[in-house]
């Protein structure tokens, strides 16, 4: 095999890019896990995680920059590492997500919700399959899967427009209009992360067919 | 509802295919060396103005074809042709083409620098005196001409009548490409032009030929891939003899249609 090198490195560029993904994912979730279990050192631990997400991220930027430096790579080849770049960056405005969701949690504290927070777990939950799905999907260049990721995306928007609107009608009083902002922007992070995902499945698209596609419009 | 929308690309005013004309094409062309088939049914058209570059592996075909375009590969014996390399709408290899005229308007550039053990100024010289200039006013202007458009003259202005071997390989190359076009040719073929040159030189010839290309069309053949997608508008991708593929530049860089041209590019082969 001509180019043994360069597929080595390729694979282990995107071996990081997995790991990244699998970190970012994990730090949502514990962060999520925070959010409903008002775990206030749990929520401290997911904001500490998060440099090492940003490390991660700057270090598959570096080694795919090498690559470009050193190998010179063009048409699919090319492709592939700069669209691990661009995931890359989505899944590191994933962990900043977890963060920002640990952050609210902090400021909720220890009261009640003031209303359920089941919307918010479904979307929460779609969110994690899809990013979990196009975890996948990069690994085995399945456009297939790239779609019904962009399928899931319509039922995040739709949950995340109905959670919203609930939100804003519901009648408290002023102590918990703090609560209702946080929640808000609780499901405003899930909804961008799904978006990430749907960009990530875009990314794909691209490398796949050298085009460029808007899957959900 | 999932809606896969294909993006809208701007479209490019660089590549206006229709607009340019064909200055060489050929059209089903064949060519045996004895027994071996080296080259099958070729069908390329290069532009006016336009930098075609012919990439491949070794054995491909590529250098035979360049050579076929200024009719040089009659040079060896036992080489067969059929079907048609047309410049400007006319068979070369028809019986009574003259070959001098061919040669006068498709100059060559090989990979070797092969300058005359002349001076600098004589080398250039030496096509427009053949072609029987002897007003040496007319000479001067046609050498100070020539170095400018092959970028060399500052450099070598003040030593015209040195020895054209006391250059570097770099500047005896440039000496070798101006002395193509004192004979003011129609096109230009360069045959791995840059292979025996440094990273420097090479450039230079690289940004030379981009220059070159607004006056004179060139069909280069190269090993080096990234010297093809740097300066050329068109690529054609020879393996066995054959055209895989031709196309834009850019689309042969980025998203070519065979999987064998993909593997070749990318260094999966050859």
């Amino acid at each position: 095999m001509v180019r043994e090198r360069f597929e080595h490195d390729l694979i282990t560029v995107q071996q990081d890019l997995m790991e990244l993904c699998d970190k970012s994912v994990d730090a949502l979730e514990l962060s999520f896990k925070a959010f409903l279990n008002k775990d206030i050192d749990l929520a401290l631990t997911v904001i500490d995680m998060d440099s090492q997400i940003n490390h991660l991220e700057e270090a598959i930027n570096d080694r795919v920059i090498l690559l470009l430096a050193k190998q010179q790579p063009v048409a699919t080849d090319l492709r592939r590492l700069i669209v691990v770049i661009k995931a890359a960056s989505d899944m590191e405005r994933v962990g900043d997500y977890a963060v920002n969701i640990a952050k609210d949690t902090i400021r909720i504290g220890k009261d009640p919700f003031v209303t359920s927070i089941e919307p918010i777990e479904e979307m929460f939950h779609k969110t994690v399959s899809m990013l979990r799905h196009i975890i996948e999907a990069f690994i085995e260049e399945n456009t297939v899967k790239a779609k019904e990721i962009a399928e899931l995306d319509d039922q995040v928007d739709a949950l995340y427009g109905s959670t919203i609107s609930h939100l804003m009608k519901l009648n408290v009083s002023n102590e918990h209009v703090a609560q209702i902002t946080n929640l808000s922007f609780i499901c405003r992070y899930v909804e961008r992360c799904a978006d990430h995902a749907t960009n990530i499945a875009e990314h794909l698209f691209y490398l796949v067919k050298g085009k460029h596609y808007e899957l959900n419009n | 509802m999932v809606q896969i929308l294909e993006k809208q690309q701007p479209t490019s005013p660089i590549i206006q295919l229709n607009e340019q004309s064909t200055v060489m094409e050929s059209k089903g062309f064949n060519l045996w060396y004895g027994e071996h088939h080296a080259l099958k049914d070729i069908n390329l058209a290069m532009n006016e103005n336009e930098v075609t570059a012919i990439i491949g592996p070794s054995g491909c075909g590529k250098s035979t074809y360049i050579k076929a375009l200024n009719r040089m590969v009659e040079l060896v014996p036992i080489v067969r042709t059929n079907g048609e390399v047309n410049y400007r709408g006319r068979n070369i290899f028809e019986k009574g083409y003259e070959v001098e005229e061919l040669r006068t308007k498709v100059g060559m550039v090989f990979q070797k620098p092969n300058p005359f053990p002349k001076s600098i100024y004589d080398n250039i010289a030496y096509g427009p005196r053949i072609h029987g200039i002897k007003n040496k006013k007319i000479l001067d202007e046609i050498v100070e001409k020539s170095l400018c458009g092959a970028a060399i003259w500052d450099e070598v202005k003040d030593r015209l009548n040195q020895n054209a071997y006391g250059l570097s390989g770099g500047q005896q190359q440039r000496i070798c490409i101006a002395r193509c076009l004192a004979i003011e040719p129609d096109v230009i073929l360069m045959d791995e032009p840059t292979s025996a040159l440094d990273p420097i030189s090479t450039l230079k010839v690289e940004e030379l030929v981009q220059e070159m290309k607004e006056n004179y069309s060139i069909v280069i053949v190269t090993h080096n891939m990234q010297q093809a997608a740097r300066i050329s508008d068109k690529t054609a991708f020879f393996l066995n003899g054959e055209v895989i593929e031709f196309d834009q530049t850019d689309t042969i860089f980025s998203t070519p249609s065979d999987q064998r041209t993909e593997d070749y590019i990318s260094g999966r082969f050859g």
